[in-house]
C-alpha cells in the first residue's frame, strides 16, 4: 500500500510521458502536456455546466449532495484553469521556434507542470467533498475563499504564484538567452502584469466595497487586457506560422492591439464600479472608456481575415485556422458587441447581475478564448503526429473537426440567445416593474419566457457537450496514419 | 506600397504610442483607485461604519441625486444590543467571513456580482419579504439556520441548501446584511421599495 503510494508520481509521471513524440521540440512536449490537461478540464467545465444547468429547469436535482453553488463554482473554476493551461502550453510551443533556442529551465518547467496539476487536483476534490467550511481563517486557507473565478484556498493561489514565477523564468529566460522580437517584449511584460493582477485577488477585506474593487482588478484586467494582449502574441504567431504573413506586418498590428486595448480596456475596468459603493465618477470614466473596447476586437477581425484572405485562406492547417477565425469573430461578438449592449451605466443599472451578464460571459469566454486553445490543440495534434497533412481532404472529408466546429458553435450561441431572452426578461420583470425585491426577483425566474430560455439552454448545452466530446475524439484520432506531409510554407520575413 | 512608408504606419511608431497609452492608462487607474479607496475606507459617507448596524437603514428615492438613496435613521440596535464600533467590527467580519466560506455568491449576487440562481442580496436586509422590522431579526435567523424547512421559494421550487451556520456565524451575517445595505451604491437596484416603504406608505 505504501509502495504502491510512494510510487504513483513515478506512474503519473509516467503516464504523461506517453505523450512524448520524437517530432517535438522540448518547449512542445511540454506544451502537450498542458493541453492533455486542458481538455480534461474542457470536459469538467461542460459537465458540471450542465449540472447546473439542469438545476435551473429541476431544482430538486442534487440538492443537497452537489448544490448549484458547488457546481457552478467547479464549472467556471474549471473554465479559467483550463484556459491558463492552454495558454501556458501555446506559449511553451511556440517559445523555442520563436527565441530559436532551446527552453531555459524545462526540467523545472516539467516539476511545475506536476506540481500545479497535483495542486489543482486536490483543489477540485476539496471542493466535491468538502464544499464549505466554517466562517474562519481556516477555510479560506484551505477550503474556498468564495470570490467567483478565484474561489480556490490561499495555499492554493500561493503555489499558483511560485508555478507562474518558474513559467515566467522561462519565457524571459529563453528569450534572453536566444533573440528577442516585438512579440517576444510584448509578451513579457504582459505575462508580469497578468501574474501581478492575481495577486490583487489574494487578500481577505471585511470591507466588501473594498474587495469587490481588488476583486475586478483581476477578473476584469485579466480578460479585458492581459488576456487580450497575451492571445493578440498568440495570434501574431500563428498568422506566421499558419499563412506565412509577414512578421513586420503582424508586429505592427501587435503594437496597434496593444494601444488600443490597453488604452480602452485599463480604465474600461470602471464599468464594474457603478454599483459597488465606489464614486459615481466611474459613470462616465467607465462607460467611456469600455465603450471603446469594441475598436480592438473589430481591428483584430479585419487584420486576420485580411491575411488570411492575402494568402487566399491556403494554410497548413485547416482546423486550426478555422478556429482561428472562429476566434476572432467570437471575440468581436462576445466581447464587443455583448460586452457594448450592457456596458453603458444607463442600461447597466437593469442589467447588472442578471442572466444578461451569463449571456455575455458564455459567449465572450468560449469566443475569444476557448477557440483560440481549441486552435493550438490542433496545431499541437499535427506535429505531434509528424507534422502530417491537415489541409483538404482529410479521410472522411474531415466530418469529425467540421461536425464539432459547428456543434460547438451552435451550442454556445444556442446558450447565449437563450440567456439574452431570459435578461431581457428579467431586466423588465424583476428590476422594471418589479423594484429587484425578492418577490420581483422570483417573478421573473417563474415567469414562462423564462422557464423556456432554461430549456432552451438546457438543450444547446447539450449541444455544446456533443461538440466538446466529438472534439476530443477528433483531437486523438486526427491524422493517424496519415503519410502525406504538412506543405511547407515559405519563410515569414 | 510606396518605398518610403509613412511614419505613422511603422513599426517603432506604433511601439512607442503602445508603451505611452499604457503606461499613461494606468498611472491614471492608480491615481484614482487611490482617491476611490479613500473615499470608500469604513466609517465614510459611501460605506459607513461598522456601528451602523446600531441604526435604523431605509433606501428611498433622493430628489436632489436623482436616484435612491440610503438613509440613516434612527436607534434600532441589531438584536436590541447596541455595539461599540470593535464589537460591531468583529461581528460584520464574522458574517462577511461566513459568506465568503459558504461560497453564497455562487448562488446569489452581492452588490450585483455572483451568481445568478438566488435573489440579489444588497439590500436583503430592507426586503419586503421579512413582513416587518419588528418580526424581521427572527425571521432571518431562523431562515439562515436552517433554510430548508423555513424555505422562501415563491414557488420557484429553489430551496436553499442548509449550510451548518452556527448561531453566532447566523448572526454575523445578519449583521453583515444589514451593513451593506447602508452602503451608498448610487442608486441601484432602482426603484426597490423597502419594508419599510410597506408599512408606512
Ligand atoms: C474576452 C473578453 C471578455 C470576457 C471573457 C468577458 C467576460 C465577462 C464575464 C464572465 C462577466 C460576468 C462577470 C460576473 O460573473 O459578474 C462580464 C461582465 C461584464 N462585461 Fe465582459 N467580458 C469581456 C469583454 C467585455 C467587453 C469588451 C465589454 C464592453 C464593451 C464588456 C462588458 C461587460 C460588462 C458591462 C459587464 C458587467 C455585467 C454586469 O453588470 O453584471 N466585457 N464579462
Ligand atoms: C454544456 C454547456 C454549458 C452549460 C449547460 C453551462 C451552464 C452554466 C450555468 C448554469 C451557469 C450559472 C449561471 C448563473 O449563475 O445563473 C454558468 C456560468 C458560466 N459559464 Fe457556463 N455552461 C456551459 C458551457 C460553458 C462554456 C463553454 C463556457 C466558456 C468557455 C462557459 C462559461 C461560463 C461563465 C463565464 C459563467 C459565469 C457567468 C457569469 O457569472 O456571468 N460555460 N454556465
Ligand atoms: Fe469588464
Amino acid at each position: 500500500m505504501i509502495y504502491s503510494v510512494a510510487a504513483l508520481p513515478h506512474r503519473i509521471a509516467g503516464a504523461f510521458d506517453a505523450l512524448d513524440s520524437p517530432h517535438l521540440n522540448g518547449g512542445q512536449q511540454l506544451a502537450v502536456k498542458y493541453f492533455a490537461v486542458a481538455v480534461v478540464l474542457f470536459l469538467a467545465q461542460v459537465l458540471f455546466g450542465m449540472l447546473s444547468g439542469i438545476q435551473f429547469v429541476a431544482p430538486g436535482f442534487l440538492h443537497g449532495i452537489l448544490d448549484f453553488n458547488v457546481n457552478r463554482m467547479v464549472h467556471i473554476n474549471a473554465m479559467v484553469v483550463w484556459l491558463l493551461y492552454g495558454f501556458i502550453g501555446s506559449i511553451y510551443w511556440f517559445l523555442e521556434d520563436e527565441s530559436g533556442t532551446e527552453i531555459a529551465g524545462l526540467k523545472w518547467g516539467n516539476v511545475a507542470f506536476y506540481v500545479l496539476t497535483a495542486a489543482v487536483t486536490v483543489v477540485v476534490l476539496v471542493y466535491l467533498l468538502i464544499q464549505t467550511g466554517p466562517g474562519k481563517d481556516a477555510s479560506i486557507w484551505f477550503i474556498n475563499e468564495g470570490r467567483e473565478y478565484i474561489e480556490a484556498p490561499r495555499w492554493a493561489d500561493i503555489g499558483i504564484v511560485a508555478v507562474m514565477l518558474v513559467f515566467f523564468y522561462n519565457v524571459a529566460g529563453t528569450f534572453m538567452k536566444g533573440r528577442w522580437s516585438g512579440i517576444a517584449g510584448v509578451l513579457t511584460l504582459d505575462l508580469v502584469a497578468l501574474a501581478g493582477l492575481y495577486v490583487a485577488g489574494m487578500f481577505y477585506l471585511t470591507n466588501i466595497t473594498a474587495d469587490q474593487y481588488w476583486w475586478w482588478w483581476v477578473i476584469h484586467l485579466w480578460v479585458e487586457a492581459t488576456w487580450e494582449v497575451l492571445v493578440g502574441c498568440i495570434m501574431a504567431w500563428s498568422l506566421m506560422h499558419l499563412l506565412g504573413a509577414r512578421r513586420k506586418i503582424v508586429q505592427t498590428w501587435l503594437y496597434i492591439e496593444v494601444a488600443l486595448m490597453f488604452g480602452s480596456g485599463i480604465l474600461g475596468l470602471g464599468h464594474h464600479y457603478f454599483w459597488i459603493g465606489t464614486p459615481d465618477y466611474w459613470f462616465s470614466i467607465g462607460g467611456f472608456f469600455s465603450a471603446l473596447e469594441p475598436i480592438p476586437l473589430v481591428a483584430m477581425v479585419v487584420h486576420s481575415v485580411y491575411d488570411a484572405g492575402v494568402h487566399n485562406f491556403r494554410s497548413r492547417n485547416h482546423p486550426a485556422l478555422a478556429w482561428i477565425i472562429a476566434h476572432t469573430f467570437g471575440n468581436f461578438l462576445g466581447a464587443g458587441v455583448w460586452g457594448f449592449m450592457h456596458t453603458l451605466p444607463q442600461i447597466n443599472l437593469y442589467t447588472h447581475g442578471t442572466q444578461w451578464s451569463a449571456s455575455h460571459g458564455h459567449l465572450a469566454f468560449f469566443g475569444a478564448y476557448a477557440t483560440i486553445n481549441i486552435a493550438f490543440f490542433y496545431l499541437a495534434a499535427q506535429k505531434w503526429r509528424g507534422d502530417v497533412w491537415m489541409g483538404g481532404d482529410l479521410p472522411g472529408n474531415g466530418w469529425k473537426w467540421k461536425w464539432a466546429l459547428a456543434l460547438l458553435n451552435l451550442g454556445v450561441m444556442g446558450m447565449t440567445v437563450a440567456l439574452l431572452i431570459a435578461g431581457y426578461e428579467q431586466s423588465f420583470v424583476e428590476r422594471a416593474v418589479g423594484g429587484s425585491t425578492w418577490e420581483g426577483y422570483f417573478a421573473a425566474q417563474n415567469q414562462v419566457w423564462f422557464k423556456q430560455a432554461m430549456h432552451w439552454r438546457l438543450l444547446f448545452g447539450l449541444v455544446t457537450t456533443g461538440g466538446v466530446v466529438l472534439l476530443v475524439w477528433d483531437l486523438l484520432t486526427i491524422g493517424k496514419g496519415e503519410s502525406r506531409k504538412a506543405p511547407t510554407l515559405s519563410e515569414a520575413a | 506600397m510606396s518605398a518610403n512608408p509613412p511614419r505613422w504606419s511603422s513599426e517603432d511608431f506604433w511601439k512607442k504610442v503602445a508603451i505611452w497609452v499604457t503606461a499613461g492608462s494606468f498611472v491614471i487607474l492608480i491615481v484614482l483607485t487611490f482617491d476611490t479607496l479613500s473615499k470608500t475606507s469604513v466609517g465614510g459617507q459611501r460605506v459607513r461604519s461598522y456601528s451602523v448596524i446600531n441604526q435604523e437603514i431605509d433606501y428611498r428615492f433622493d430628489d436632489k441625486q436623482n436616484r435612491y438613496a440610503p438613509v440613516i435613521g434612527k436607534d434600532e440596535p441589531l438584536f436590541g444590543k447596541p455595539l461599540s464600533e470593535a464589537e460591531a467590527e468583529t461581528l460584520v467580519d464574522l458574517g462577511k467571513k461566513t459568506v465568503q466560506t459558504k461560497n453564497c455568491m455562487n448562488c446569489h449576487t452581492l452588490l450585483g456580482n455572483g451568481a445568478y440562481y438566488a435573489p440579489d442580496l444588497t439590500k436583503a436586509w430592507l426586503d419586503p419579504g421579512w413582513i416587518s422590522a419588528a418580526s424581521r431579526e427572527t425571521l432571518m435567523l431562523t431562515f439562515l439556520k436552517d433554510p430548508e424547512r423555513n424555505a422562501r421559494t415563491f414557488g420557484s421550487g429553489r430551496v436553499m441548501p442548509n449550510l451548518g451556520l452556527t448561531d453566532e456565524e447566523a448572526r454575523g451575517v445578519v449583521a453583515f446584511l444589514k451593513w451593506m445595505s447602508a452602503i451608498d451604491t448610487n442608486g441601484f437596484p432602482h426603484n426597490f421599495k423597502t419594508l419599510n416603504a410597506q408599512v408606512q406608505p
